[in-house]
């Protein structure tokens, strides 16, 4: 049997404190933790950062690696600084290096990267190793060059490896959110349908419990399933919210396909031994051909933005239209007066700024707020274009024959810079002979 | 005649990764379950995420009293034509269907 505990659903996310003292005193074999996603967006991968503040991550750190030193047991991170790029991985590994000299103490830290090379996946894409996930094209050699970061998400396989090293941390770039919680009981000999089924349900800590703000879980994986409890004072899981658990952003709720194969829920069931904890079996890992997926992100511009506030009723009421003047005029005119390409886009915050054309039953209310978004190759020009949208947005009138109007502005000045923005553009998977060949494995060792 | 939002106990949306979206409904009991599976029609839910019938993916797991739909995101994930980050509005579209 192996205990895998999970201190919360991700680093910097927090948890309860006494949740996580709970399942120390449950002498976990491992303790594994999730440092991000793609979910918060492009910015991070194109980046290399993280989402979260490095005082909060830090800070949450060092009370995980303080219970670590605690239970005796190695601390496992994946998708370290939110998306596992390389720099992200140094980031949490300069946070660690700096908690042991605080804390004074001795670690063995093994660094797991997953930072992938445009030329080699060149190489690969030309061997007909890297093909499409749906919805995406075949891939175009040409966007490898443009990503500012290119990464393959490790399965348990890597895992293990860094693992074996006898690591006290293993601190890992993109993996997949329950490879760092599945490669133990893997390890081990545990049921691998298991393994995977529970550490999908884990992965969000415990979000597939009554209470999904408490943070810590436990989950013990043996020979023909798993066993999930909270750690959490007065918080259940129940075979309801475990195996709802498989619908959380998942396309599939049935098959997870992760690196080597996929796991089929279809003849999972789910049992209730006591009040709080749920018990599964009957999960299937179906062996396929060992590819890992890839994510990159490219830069594709620079943008400004500008905030009106429209109270006026009539405008309001006819603030569609508008936005469409302005948006022309203002267009024609920044065309006759700066060079490159530029865009002006106007969304109407309080009518259909969230779903745009799909929201078709929308309505305004007694205010709106017009967001004009310029998008230029360079911060320079999307600057001075918006400092041409400014005037519009400040005066602009419905008809010529009325007096000049005066919007609201919250802000002096303005324009607010949002610098580079980036795009996912890689939804391809790789082939690999050995899970090694696209990852590469350091270990530090840390005195004070 | 009612919305699926009225008939379930709650429809949530969210990201399925950068390129697709997934909503789910939890019909909250086998009766709303069976009214809103038999009544929800996939062409419709196509038509409210702007998608083609063929790329929507339907099930319908009785055992959850969960119709759950997938489809490529209208737009990629943070992309400049994206709105909305971790896709949670589009719920709102498929709540407001008639069944």
């Amino acid at each position: 049997m192996i205990r895998v505990l999970i201190p919360s659903g991700a680093l910097g996310l927090g948890y309860d404190r006494a949740a996580l003292a709970a399942g120390i005193a449950m002498r976990p074999d491992v303790i594994a933790i999730d440092g991000g996603s793609t979910d918060s967006g492009p910015h991070y991968l194109g980046t290399g950062t993280s989402k979260y503040s490095r005082n909060s991550t830090k800070a949450e750190w060092r009370e995980l690696m303080a219970a670590r030193a605690q239970a005796g047991v190695p601390l496992v991170i994946g998708t370290a600084g939110t998306c596992g790029a390389d720099d992200a991985v140094d980031w949490l590994v300069d946070i660690t290096r700096e908690i042991a000299a605080e804390t004074g103490e001795n670690l063995k830290i093994a660094v797991l990267k997953s930072g992938q090379d445009a030329a080699a996946l060149k190489s690969a894409l030309g061997a007909g190793r890297v093909t499409p996930l749906a919805p995406s094209e075949p891939l175009d050699p040409a966007l490898l060059d443009e990503c500012t970061n290119i990464v393959a998400l490790a399965g348990a396989e890597q895992i293990t490896a860094a693992l074996d090293t006898g690591a006290d941390i293993v601190i890992a770039g993109r993996t997949t959110d329950t490879a760092i919680i599945a490669a133990l009981p893997l390890k081990h000999g545990c049921h691998a349908g298991g393994a995977w089924h529970g550490a999908k349900i884990g992965e969000c800590g415990a979000l597939a419990t009554t209470h999904p703000n408490s943070g810590t879980i436990l989950i013990d994986f043996d020979e023909t399933g798993f066993t999930m409890q909270p750690m959490g004072q007065g918080v259940r899981a129940t075979p309801h919210t475990v195996s709802a658990h498989m619908l959380y952003e998942n396309s599939d709720p049935i098959r997870l396909f992760e690196p080597g194969g996929y796991l089929d829920v279809s003849n999972a069931v789910y049992t209730a031994p006591d009040a709080r904890s749920v018990r599964v079996e009957g999960s299937q890992w179906v062996p396929a051909p060992y590819t890992v997926k890839l994510e990159g992100a490219r830069r594709t511009g620079f943008q400004t933005v500008s905030i009106a506030l429209v109270r006026d009723p009539r405008y309001v009421q006819n603030i569609r239209a508008w936005c469409d003047d302005i948006q022309t005029k203002c267009t024609a005119k920044a065309q006759s007066r700066v060079s490159g390409e530029f865009s002006i886009e106007l969304r109407i915050i309080g009518l259909d700024a969230t779903l745009g054309a799909l929201d078709t039953t929308a309505q305004s209310g007694t205010e709106v707020g017009v967001m004009g978004i310029i998008t230029a190759q360079t911060q320079a020009l999307s600057m001075e274009v918006a400092k041409m949208l400014n005037p519009y947005l400040l005066h602009h009138p419905l008809t010529e024959e009325e007096e000049m109007p005066t919007f609201a502005f919250p802000f002096s000045p303005p324009e607010m810079q949002r610098g580079a923005i980036h795009e996912f553009c890689l939804n391809h998977i790789l082939r690999l002979d050995d899970p090694m060949d696209a990852f590469r494995l350091d270990v530090i060792e840390v005195a004070p | 005649m009612s919305t699926v939002g009225e008939t379930a106990l709650k429809v949530r949306s969210k990201n399925a990764g950068p390129f697709w979206l997934t909503v789910d409904i939890f019909c909250g009991s086998a009766g709303a379950f069976d009214k809103i599976s038999a009544g929800l029609d996939s062409g419709i839910v196509a038509q409210a995420l702007n998608v083609r019938p063929d790329q929507l993916k339907r099930f319908d797991l009785s055992d959850l009293n969960v119709v759950k739909f997938s489809a490529p995101r209208p737009a990629i994930q943070g992309t400049r034509a994206d709105r909305d980050m971790h896709g949670a509005s589009f719920a709102v579209l498929i709540a407001s269907l008639t069944i």
